[in-house]
């Protein structure tokens, strides 16, 4: 059954992929169509990140810690690795204090 | 331009590879906790090169749902890389085969796809596939070390490690929302979307899936209608 799961899973995964990027192998030239498709990255990549980031740790406030450590490196165009790097740093030292009041 | 040496695109893999390692890490870690091995861990890493897709793949296989269930799932989650995917196929150049055009469709993630997209002009295939394979070999490998390592690591760490992703994503939307205002006011649009389908009464019923679909065609459409690109570097 494991193997049945993996294969769907994958499966699905993969033709969404790969029919739009085989079927559609001219330029589009509407440029709507162009421009929307050129604003979906950073659409999706900030819906994804926002609020659910707040929600990835432990809480709210460690992953807010760790939200506002990134925004302030990326705004200083620092590599994606230094940037979640520090993030996940942040969000560590941030639950250390958390984790010294009482009742937390 | 076309943007095709296979040396770049393993360059502009490396901090991708390493940014997957520590959420695949994760995902390892997960997924033994729920009782699945480490083989079949590694096995979904590899055929699905997917975070949000596979943490919630996880969630169907342990609650035994049907296979029916993990298609819908995975196609709601997943078709986010449907829109990726058309926009990656006016990126790709001409050059590129059907058969290329069919390998590389297996790494377009968002993380890849948004690299390939932040490059002036075209890509070609030995570009795409050399930035393809170091972030394949990371997220495999993160797999199946955050396996083997799940019960070693402190839960302190775990909880750190889970802002990884997110911290990528960061790093790829803002450095071009503070040179460009329309990318700032179409981010700042899917932020607020995103965050009314998450805190609304109704609207937070919707599954996480479909949510994002609607905030990125929403925000990215908003985007297109009030700002249309006129020039041919798009």
């Amino acid at each position: 059954m494991i193997y049945g799961y993996i294969f769907v899973m994958a499966g699905v995964t993969y033709l969404i992929r790969m029919l739009p990027l085989t079927l559609i192998q001219k330029k589009i030239t509407n440029i709507y169509i162009r421009s929307f498709l050129y604003y979906i990255p950073y659409a999706c990549l900030t819906a994804m990140t926002f609020p659910a980031i707040l929600y990835a740790t432990k809480s709210p406030v460690s992953g807010a810690a760790g939200l506002l450590t990134a925004v302030i490196l990326a705004l200083r165009k620092k590599s994606l690795i230094t940037v979640a790097g520090f993030a996940c740093i942040a969000v560590f030292i941030v639950e250390r204090i958390l984790g010294m009041f009482p009742g937390y | 331009m076309v943007h095709n040496k296979i040396k770049a695109g393993l360059h502009d893999g490396i901090p991708i590879a390493a940014g997957y390692f520590s959420v695949s890490f994760t995902f390892g870690m997960m997924a033994v906790q729920d009782g699945i091995s480490p083989f079949h861990a590694v096995l979904i890493s590899l055929l699905n090169l997917t975070s949000a897709g596979q943490f919630a793949g996880l969630t169907v296989i342990v609650s035994g749902a049907s296979l029916f269930e993990m298609a819908l799932t995975q196609l709601v989650i997943n078709i986010r890389y449907a829109l990726m995917s058309v926009s990656l196929s006016q990126k790709l150049d001409r050059s590129v085969k059907s058969f290329q055009r069919m390998l590389i469709a297996y790494g377009n993630t968002d993380e890849i796809f948004a690299v390939a997209s932040s490059k002036p002009g075209t890509v070609g295939a030995k570009y795409m596939l050399g930035l393809i394979l170091l972030p394949v070999a990371g997220w495999v490998g993160g797999t199946l070390t955050g396996a083997v390592a799940s019960t070693l690591l402190p839960v302190a760490v775990i909880s750190a490690l889970g802002v990884a992703l997110y911290g990528m994503f960061i790093a790829i939307v803002v450095p071009v929302a503070k040179e460009s205002r329309e990318v700032l006011i179409v981010s700042g649009a899917a932020m607020i979307f995103s965050a009314a389908f998450y805190y609304l009464p109704v609207l937070c019923e919707i599954s996480s899936g479909f949510t994002i679909i609607i905030c990125t065609v929403a925000a990215a459409g908003i985007g297109a209608l009030l700002f249309p690109i006129k020039e041919e570097s798009v």
